[in-house]
């Protein structure tokens, strides 16, 4: 699959997801190694007042974005990997009025399971502000939503559609 | 600094008109991230209950619908972090070492509750335990646990 097909799956898939436009996630570069997003930084993910530095949570969606769309890099069809586990170690903290850059890839592909690892940086990404490792489960190419009870959900055959674009 | 910061805080007054009130709205409004997610919170007698309520704009996955991961997740760190603040007198809100979260439910498009177990608070760290549920607090979404460092002066 060549890098701007890869891109333009990981654009499609980042703008399906609401929270992640609330929070103004973009792609800032991926092959088939590794995804970088970018969360700029706003007053709205401020966690703590006192200083200006945003909040973890802010980080861990940055985190869990990317390595969950991290995915596409290794799968050559869409699929949903849902989150199996996550976790997060801050080196130090974010600097205030700078954006965040999520750094993820995926160390071990089996048939049921993504084992993902990245981190976070804002200047330099040989110094870190966190590192992370998660795992995600495979559902397949038919991963069933709740279509019956939500009239608003996007069937998944849409959603596939839609990300992969017609094309492999 | 910028102008973004607020002058500051006299976190424990804060907390303590809290209490005494028994409405803790100022404190969630501090934090802007907060206020983002939507983070109320309710006291059960001793215990502390955190909520999100439903909300468009916290949705990861639109096939389901289900909040997003990282919103559960920060939701649950907040939590601890209040907790904290409210159960330990700290001065200064406690800052994040670690976070490690699991999955186990799909977080759907309701409302969702945390609560929280401080296991060991020492002088310098504190390790929170973190249970998010939907419909049942047998039935946990998401657990997760935390360190923070406490010893702000």
């Amino acid at each position: 699959m060549s890098d701007s097909l890869i891109l333009e799956r990981a654009q499609r898939f980042l703008s399906a997801l609401r929270h992640c436009q609330v929070l103004g996630l973009t792609v800032h570069a991926i092959d088939s190694q590794r995804l970088t997003l970018r969360l700029p930084y706003s007053r709205q993910i401020i966690g703590n007042p006192e200083t200006g530095v945003i909040h973890g949570g802010a980080i861990t969606t940055l985190m869990d974005t990317t390595c969950g769309i991290s995915t596409l890099c290794v799968l050559p069809d869409f699929e949903i990997c849902p989150t199996l586990d996550l976790r997060i170690d801050y080196m130090r903290p974010a600097e205030p009025n700078k954006d965040v850059f999520g750094v993820a890839e995926c160390y071990r592909v089996t048939p049921n399971i993504i084992f993902t690892r990245g981190y976070a940086y804002q200047d330099d990404p040989e110094q870190p502000i966190a590192n992370v490792v998660g795992t995600f489960m495979r559902m397949g190419k038919g991963a069933q939503g709740d279509t019956e009870l939500k009239s608003t959900a996007v069937k998944p055959d849409q959603f596939k559609g839609a990300i992969d674009g017609g094309k492999a | 600094m910028s102008d973004l910061i607020q002058p500051p805080l006299n976190l424990n007054q804060l907390v303590q008109a809290a209490h005494e009130k028994n409405n803790y709205d100022e404190l969630l409004e501090l934090t802007p991230y907060a206020k983002l997610l939507g983070i109320e919170c309710l006291r059960l007698g001793d215990d502390m209950v955190f909520r999100i309520a439903a909300n468009k704009d916290n949705i990861g996955n639109p096939i389901l619908p289900a909040i997003h991961g990282g919103v559960i997740a920060g939701f649950m760190e907040h939590s601890a972090m209040l907790h904290l603040l409210m159960f330990m007198g700290a001065p200064h809100f406690p800052k994040i070492i670690d976070f490690s979260i699991d999955y186990l439910r799909a977080g759907h498009y309701r409302d969702t509750f945390a609560s929280c177990q401080v296991w060991r608070q020492g002088r310098r760290v504190a390790n929170v335990a973190i249970t998010a549920w939907q419909t049942t607090r047998s039935e946990p979404i998401a657990t997760a646990r935390a360190h923070f460092k406490v010893d702000e002066s």
